[in-house]
């Protein structure tokens, strides 16, 4: 079977329209050294045969049976209402549509997940979405250079560690230096009082709330810090814990960037996620990406439109707000249903609930002396818990189909023995008991 | 159509009118009517240092956006602050109040290299 309506007569003539010998020559350009050759592919297979084969793959797949893992990502219960509205056709695209008048429905239900990020962040405009926490987070930051014209980026090491790497590769072509500012080893938040050391570039302080160690950060003096240094707060957020935190539209956030994946989208690795990023009005024309306005028509109906499109690279080329405009329409969908389907109730029980477990959590392991907790401070529903010997226990409890959270000295070095625990509604008594017999166990 | 006779014009639509060592900056006429309704201007910094013909504003109109392209080099020592709600000042009077900045003029001879009134209507004809 052919996977291409292009016969060699086409081919041949769209070549010679432009001058080219073969369709090789095209790729002249790229070293030859960097270009495969031998593919060598094996024979092809049956659907019967892929089928079977994809299986086994699957097969492979390890799905723990207790699981505490969160870094970022954190498994909560997704009511069914979410994949059915996600499963309808109309809306089955990964991307926001470029003739946006033929698609009310569509624009409509981005505007209202744009008018719901605003409700939860406490700010005035939020973006039709990006790819996932850590590429909202770079873009926020590339977009406090905008906003500043300067070009250093203050980074806390509460950050999640795999946003500080993105964010890195983000700042590296346009050669913006990025510079961590540590955390503070005793009460876990990030320990800084100035960003003067830095010197008077700094375009922004990036931010964790509830921080990558679960550790509530003092954003209030960490916005006054930042503001201090002439640069913007960007807030980095999980938009569960929103329903209990004080929101950063009143803390003094300029930005905000989070992983939008706790509402209503499973953990599954390598998503597909969606990213969040909310502003201040006033900034809307440095935003990267997507956003839907509401307005009215010539007979004064209400209806949607793509707004503001001249910040974006098929008006504005090189010169675009961002120049990865692609966003997560059909995630963004999922956690508009999602947020809709709760409420504001019902996500402030997922959050109370989550951050409760975390309390039987802590209480059981330190009752039965496996671990303690690793900082001061206050936590939300994930807590860092030093445990003598992590590294080697929690490959143990792997086998036996528990993960102990996520082993903190992988990014940190000076976080040995420290298990980052995570709970949500989802967690169960029984789930807490297992894990702290089999840490006994470890001994 | 006309251009005022005071005026230094560059080929890409901006004009430059000379006070001392002072020169005032805007878009022109034909600039601002090609663009259409101009919604926004980024106006640059006080303080900011421009580069005859190389960006140092945008402005975005309800079909396109353009870099402003300094027509003198020189340091900005006032910006058209009313241009931040009033973007459409620069459709209404181009040569007037929708002037864009001031500049102190480094090198007043970059005049030289820019057009008179004459030669700029024949240039937009």
């Amino acid at each position: 079977m052919t996977y291409s309506p292009h016969t060699d007569a086409d081919r041949a003539r769209m070549l010679d329209a432009i001058g080219v010998a073969s369709v090789d020559d095209l790729f002249a350009d790229i070293p030859a050294s960097v270009r495969a050759s031998d593919w060598d592919l094996p024979p092809s297979l049956s659907e019967q045969e892929v089928r079977a084969e994809l299986a086994r793959l699957a097969g492979r797949n390890r799905i723990p049976d207790v699981s505490f893992l969160g870094a970022g990502v954190y498994r909560h219960l997704i009511p069914s209402v979410v994949g059915e509205v996600i499963g309808r056709s109309e809306f089955a695209t990964a991307y926001t549509p470029y003739q946006p008048e033929v698609s009310q429905g569509t624009l409509q239900s981005i505007y209202e997940f744009q008018s719901l990020i605003c409700e939860l962040t406490g700010m005035e405009v939020a973006t039709a979405s990006h790819y996932d926490g850590a590429t909202a987070t770079a873009e926020a930051a590339l977009m406090a250079c905008r906003l500043t014209r300067r070009s250093r980026v203050a980074v806390s090491a509460g950050v999640n560690p795999d946003y500080r790497r993105v964010l890195e590769t983000y700042c590296s072509g346009p050669g913006i230096e990025v510079v961590t500012v540590p955390i503070d080893l005793a009460d876990g938040g990030s320990g800084t009082t100035s960003l003067e050391p830095l010197a008077d570039d700094v375009a922004c302080l990036v931010a964790a709330q509830p921080n990558f160690y679960g550790q509530i950060e003092p954003m209030r003096e960490l916005a006054t810090v930042a503001h201090d240094a002439g640069a913007q707060l960007v807030a980095v957020v999980e938009p569960t814990s929103l329903a209990l935190l004080e929101p950063p539209g009143a803390y003094g956030a300029d930005l905000v960037a989070a992983e939008g994946q706790p509402l209503g989208i499973p953990a599954s690795f390598g998503g597909p996620y969606v990213g969040l990023m909310a502003a201040r009005m006033a900034s809307v024309r440095q935003m990267p990406g997507r956003l839907v306005g509401a307005t009215r028509d010539g007979s004064g109906r209400k209806g949607y439109v793509l707004t503001l499109q001249a910040r974006e690279q098929h008006i504005r080329r090189e010169k675009a707000a961002s120049n990865i405009c692609t966003n997560q329409a059909l995630m963004a969908l999922a956690a508009t249903a999602y947020l809709s389907a709760v409420g504001p109730q019902g996500l402030r029980e997922v959050a109370e609930l989550s951050m409760t477990q975390a309390r039987h959590l802590v209480a059981a392991m330190e009752e039965a002396g496996v671990g303690v907790r690793r900082f001061g401070g206050s936590y939300f529903a994930e807590v860092a818990m030093r445990v003598p010997d992590a590294a080697r226990r929690h490959a143990a409890l792997a086998e036996q189909g528990i993960v102990a959270g996520y082993l903190a000295e992988r990014d940190a070095p000076e976080m040995q023995d420290t298990l980052v625990l995570a709970t949500t509604e989802l967690t169960t008594d029984d789930d807490i008991a297992r894990l702290v017999s089999a840490l006994e166990a470890t001994r | 159509m006309s251009y005022p006779d005071d005026l230094a014009y560059s080929r890409e639509h901006e004009w430059v009118r000379m006070d001392g060592s002072r020169a005032t900056i805007g878009i022109t006429s034909f600039a601002a009517d090609e663009l259409g309704d101009i919604v926004f201007v980024e106006l640059p910094e006080v303080g900011a240092s421009l580069k005859q013909f190389s960006a140092f504003g945008v402005v975005e109109s309800v079909k396109a956006v353009s870099d402003l392209l300094a027509p003198i080099s020189g340091e900005v020592v006032e910006v058209n602050e009313a241009l931040r709600d009033a973007p459409e000042l620069i459709n209404s009077d181009p040569f007037g109040d929708g002037w864009i900045a001031v500049v102190e003029v480094a090198d007043a001879s970059e005049t030289d290299a820019l057009m008179d009134a004459t030669a700029y209507g024949q240039e937009t004809a």
